[in-house]
């Protein structure tokens, strides 16, 4: 069997050193992503955004548990920072999903954001394609919930999951400033502790507030109490995700088209950029030039930043 | 500002002449450079070259010091301290099954022991039967295996337990051995009422420190409130809850840490007990402490007679308490496991002996010493000796027992003593900012800042800023000891086998009956009628293993990871 | 630009006892020292420790322990490795030995152990010499 077909049969082993090839930009691991593309577009893609702390970890715990009661396999990629002094990073959000370690229906993988500003890793995006060409009907996205984390999880995803706790007032206030069109799915966890009404209130009003922006038939975004650590709300959660892609897949819609279209794009965008910048410094190399030289004349006067770019584009380019 | 002893115009010239002794010093280390940059205690608490009586005179004598046995106790918590009698000789013991460790614990009985100390193996730490899956190589090693009431009673085997205090280092199921405890001495024909001891049952600095986790930290609480409301209404000898700082210095806390974390948690306690209805002049004089003892003498006396003062304000303060007996920091004390070195195992005699003396000075009620093996296993029998004997020397040989709190009024002393407080007082207020010790463990808080204490410390080490002898100075290899205790893998099979035969015995029925009502208490609201410990105590009578009554409690109550964060 | 390979390390504390200073301490110096490392805490069976390390791609096992279990787990972790082809991953140990059971865990497959009192920068530069991340798929 080749690495394809043995990752369409759900080979353990060779999805986790795929995505280590993924992640350490081997060359090989996009011949391999070639492959795996035709299998895949079938698993639904949840991502969990919200400052850390508030049990990202312990709810996507749960949803997992609850697909795998009914029989479906679940994908967690779960992403913590990187140092940024020392390029190493310390990745924990697994220890609170320790009873699926044992069940191979469930797939758990800890990544870096390694030198990603936000709090997705670049690798991301390709490595939920191998989970979902390998057979998963769910990949749950966990981010890190730091920088705009929240818009880079929407853009993979098809399902957006908001994750605050009562009495979070500045991410209320974030929520205004604009990335209330992204979240499908606000929850409000550790619910059992004071002011959950009021948090749950004012997130009812900004809903609200979008509401009068939107369509007739837009999705109205759900708001949903749950105490992860002990599993309450939780089906009510899986029920909101299950109502959101039926939704996205209504007949006659082109929703789940556009939602799909979307994604592609920006993976197409992002796997574009960095190829041709890649190339690009490449040939500049190959002339026997380097950025450090151009930066240097620069900064010295001798050149400035509109010719070089220019002279870049024309010598490289054509 | 208090009244002060020395007068103005003594401290003028202690000022004046202090100044001028301090540019002697100076000029004088010009010549001879300092051993070390900076002069820190082995929590890296920096201390002056000289204390004087500057230091501490703005202090109030009768608030700040007293007398022992007097309000707010810095001097000790009994007026006569060892004049009367020595602390309690308490030497942790427990390994194999029940037989091994009750014949250790009369070794240590006719060798002069006073007081009993048991150490559970891993399993039942953890509230598993030796049969569970997850205890495979544990059996025995790290203590002694207690799966059934039949274990317990063979663990106390021809000891009147009327006359011998008893100390059991459990937590999460706490409640579950001490209903087998009670339950044993009811069956030997004691009386609950006369029997005296200690249960752990410190659910908090498990989640802090040394992560013996089961239930959630609500759940938790309200089995710990269980038992100090049963201990009040039932078993008024019995201390209920042991509020433990040694495994949070263990887990690389420094002092202040230690001494804020833990007196913290005892806030905690009683604040839920007095949720729960109860009076805190009924049940605060239960409440006991367990400080570690570490290798920085002066720091570790400095932080015990702290602690006495800070618990007595505290309860007179904070709780209201009118009985002075609820404001008495009783406590014990371990040396520090964490001191000793694998390396030269000898030298960890010297080490135990400075922390146990320190222990003596701080005013310790009930004292174990390290044996100089722990560091690899628990104790051989020639190696837990030399430990009892320590004590014993210091007791009776040493002559530092003769005088009540003798370095009270040392300027240092003093002076540190002051410093612990102050600092300690800091983190409480922190804590009072975070809601609570649950909501700061929830936030990893205590966890964090005795990470990064733990890590500090290593770093140190290896920079050769703080010395271990034979470690990181004058190191050599680790040699063979000459002694060293062998637990048998054969045990675990046995055990389970025992196990196996008396859950067969038992009346399905009563047994099922027994766990019935259990459940009812576990899931109805907290209060006298569905408190835990007479349901607890039929069931172990009934057969109940230890593990069938903790996963009834994970059951109802759900179970609880360590965030793990870093 | 091929980026070289980050190293991926788990520590893993197997057995019963809750002991974590030590797992806590190597972690964050790996970390410092440039590696990824995966942590899962307390409590570990020998079947989480060795799923988790093949889920996770790691190149080395560092496994803690300080309740005398070790004669159990070790030797497990090992076999379960080879029992799904994953003898390449690395296993190291921490924690408190008695002296005849080194010998005995070294010929079982145990790369080092390191007791108390080992230096984090000698156990950084043991790592470094001898744990060379694998190449590609």
């Amino acid at each position: 069997m080749d690495i394809v077909q043995r990752i369409v049969s759900g080979d353990v082993r060779t999805i986790a050193r795929l995505l280590r090839d993924i992640d350490d930009e081997l060359p090989s691991a996009r011949s391999v992503l070639q492959g795996l593309y035709p299998h895949t577009g079938k698993a639904h893609i949840v991502g969990f955004t919200g400052s850390p702390g508030v049990g990202k970890s312990s709810l996507v715990d749960q949803i997992a548990t609850f697909y795998r009661k009914e029989s479906k396999t679940v994908g967690i990629l779960a992403v913590d920072p990187t140092s940024p002094f020392t390029g190493g990073a310390i990745l924990g959000d697994r220890i609170r999903m320790q009873r699926h370690f044992l069940d191979p229906g469930v797939f758990i993988r800890s990544l870096a954001t390694r030198g990603q500003f936000g709090g997705l890793s670049k690798s991301t995006n390709d490595m939920v394609n191998v989970l979902d060409a390998a057979g998963k009907d769910l990949v749950l996205v966990e981010t890190v919930g730091v920088g705009q984390d929240e818009v880079e999880i929407a853009n993979s995803a098809h399902t957006t999951v908001l994750v605050m706790i009562p009495g979070m007032g500045d991410d209320i206030q974030a929520i205004k400033a604009g990335v209330m069109e992204i979240g499908n799915i606000f929850v409000v966890n550790k619910a059992d502790r004071e002011g959950s009404r009021k948090t749950v209130r004012e997130l009812m009003n900004l809903v609200e507030l979008g509401v009068r922006r939107r369509n007739g038939d837009d999705w109205e975004p759900q708001i949903i109490e749950t105490e992860a650590v002990k599993g309450r709300g939780i089906d009510k959660l899986c029920q909101t995700i299950e109502d959101h892609k039926a939704y996205l897949k209504a007949t006659g819609s082109q929703r789940w088209r556009e939602t799909v279209e979307k994604r592609t794009r920006i993976q197409l965008m992002g796997a574009l950029r960095d190829r041709v910048l890649k190339a690009v410094l490449e040939k500049i190399e190959q002339r026997g030039d380097s950025i450090d030289n151009m930066v240097a004349k620069i900064v010295d006067r001798q050149s400035d930043p509109y010719t070089v770019v220019q002279q870049i584009v024309e010598s490289v380019l054509t | 500002m208090g009244k002060q002893i020395i007068s103005e115009s003594a401290l003028d010239r202690i000022e004046k002449e202090h100044a001028e002794w301090l540019e002697e010093y100076r000029k004088a280390l010009a010549k001879v450079p300092k051993r070390l940059e900076r002069f820190s205690t082995v929590s890296d608490l920096e201390v002056n070259q000289l204390y004087t009586p500057l230091d501490t005179q703005r202090r109030d004598f009768f608030e700040q010091i007293g007398f022992p046995g007097k309000y707010p106790y810095t001097r000790g918590v009994q007026s006569t301290m060892y004049r009367g009698r020595h602390w309690t000789m308490r030497m942790f013991a427990g390994m194999g099954n029940a037989d091994d460790t009750n014949k250790r614990f009369h070794y240590l009985i006719n060798h002069g022991e006073t007081g009993l100390s048991t150490a559970f193996d891993f399993p039942t730490l953890m509230g598993y039967d030796s049969a569970s899956p997850l205890a495979r190589g544990e059996c025995g090693k790290c203590g002694v295996a207690i799966d059934t009431l039949d274990d317990m009673g063979r663990l106390f085997a021809n000891i009147n337990l009327e006359e011998v205090t008893t100390s059991m280092t459990i937590n999460p199921p706490a409640s579950v051995l001490w209903a087998m405890y009670i339950a044993n001495a009811e069956r030997q024909g004691f009386s609950r009422k006369k029997l005296g001891g200690t249960i752990q049952n410190d659910c908090l600095k498990e989640f802090i420190a040394q992560k013996t986790l089961m239930l959630p930290p609500e759940a938790s609480l309200r089995l710990v409130t269980d038992t100090v409301e049963f201990g009040t209404k039932e078993v008024p000898r019995w201390n209920t809850i042991s509020i433990s700082g040694y495994h949070i210095r263990e887990a690389g806390a420094t002092a202040v840490q230690e001494l804020a974390f833990t007196i913290y948690d005892g806030i905690t306690y009683v604040e839920e007990a007095i949720k729960r209805g109860l009076k805190v002049d009924d049940f605060a004089a239960r409440l006991s402490f367990f400080w570690n003892s570490h290798i920085d003498f002066f720091e570790e006396i400095a932080k015990m007679r702290a602690s006495r003062r800070m618990w007595a304000r505290i309860m007179k303060e904070r709780f209201g308490a009118k009985n002075p007996k609820s404001m008495l920091m009783r406590f014990h004390t371990q040396t520090a496991g964490c001191s000793l070195t694998a390396q030269e195992p000898y030298n960890n005699v010297v080490r135990t002996t400075t922390e146990a003396l320190a222990a003596v000075l701080g005013g310790t009620q009930s004292l174990h010493t390290n044996s100089l093996d722990e560091v690899y296993m628990i104790p051989s029998e020639q190696a837990a000796l030399i430990a009892l004997r320590t004590q014993q020397i210091i007791a009776e040989e040493t002559g530092v027992t003769n005088v009540i709190d003798p370095l009270g009024g040392s300027y240092f002393v003093e002076a540190l003593t002051d410093k612990m407080e102050q600092e300690a007082m800091a983190y409480i207020r922190k804590l009072d900012e975070l809601g609570g010790m649950v909501a700061a463990i929830e936030r990893d808080y205590p966890q964090m800042e005795i990470a990064d204490a733990a890590f500090h410390f290593q770093k140190q080490v290896e920079a050769g800023d703080k010395t271990v002898i034979g470690v990181n100075k004058y190191a050599s290899d680790r040699p063979e000891l000459e002694f060293v205790l062998k637990i048998d893998d054969q045990i675990e099979r046995e055990q389970i086998e025992r196990t196996e035969r008396f859950k067969e015995k038992r009346d399905k029925v009563g047994f099922q009956k027994a766990m019935d009502e259990l459940v009812r208490r576990c899931e109805g609201p907290p209060c006298w009628n569905n408190n835990v410990m007479p349901a607890l105590i039929e069931a172990v009578r009934a057969g109940a293993t230890e593990q069938e009554c903790c996963d009834l409690y994970r059951n109802v109550f759900g179970t609880y990871t360590d965030p793990g964060s870093f | 630009m091929a980026n070289a390979r980050n190293l991926r390390i788990l520590v893993a504390k197997p057995g019963l006892d809750g002991h974590d200073r030590g797992a806590r301490i190597v972690a964050r110096a790996f970390r410092d020292a440039g590696f990824e490392v995966i942590y899962t805490g307390c409590h570990q069976t020998p079947e989480q420790i060795v799923s988790t390390a093949i889920q996770e791609d790691v190149d080395l096992i560092g496994l803690s322990i300080l309740s005398g279990a070790h004669r159990y787990s070790f030797p497990r972790v090992l076999e379960l490795l080879r029992e799904n082809n994953a003898e390449d991953i690395s296993v190291i140990g921490g924690g408190i030995f008695p002296l005849e059971d080194i010998p005995v865990l070294k010929e079982a497959g145990i790369k080092e152990l390191f007791e108390p009192g080992a230096k984090l920068s000698d156990i950084i530069e043991w790592v470094g010499k001898n744990i060379i991340p694998r190449r590609e798929a």
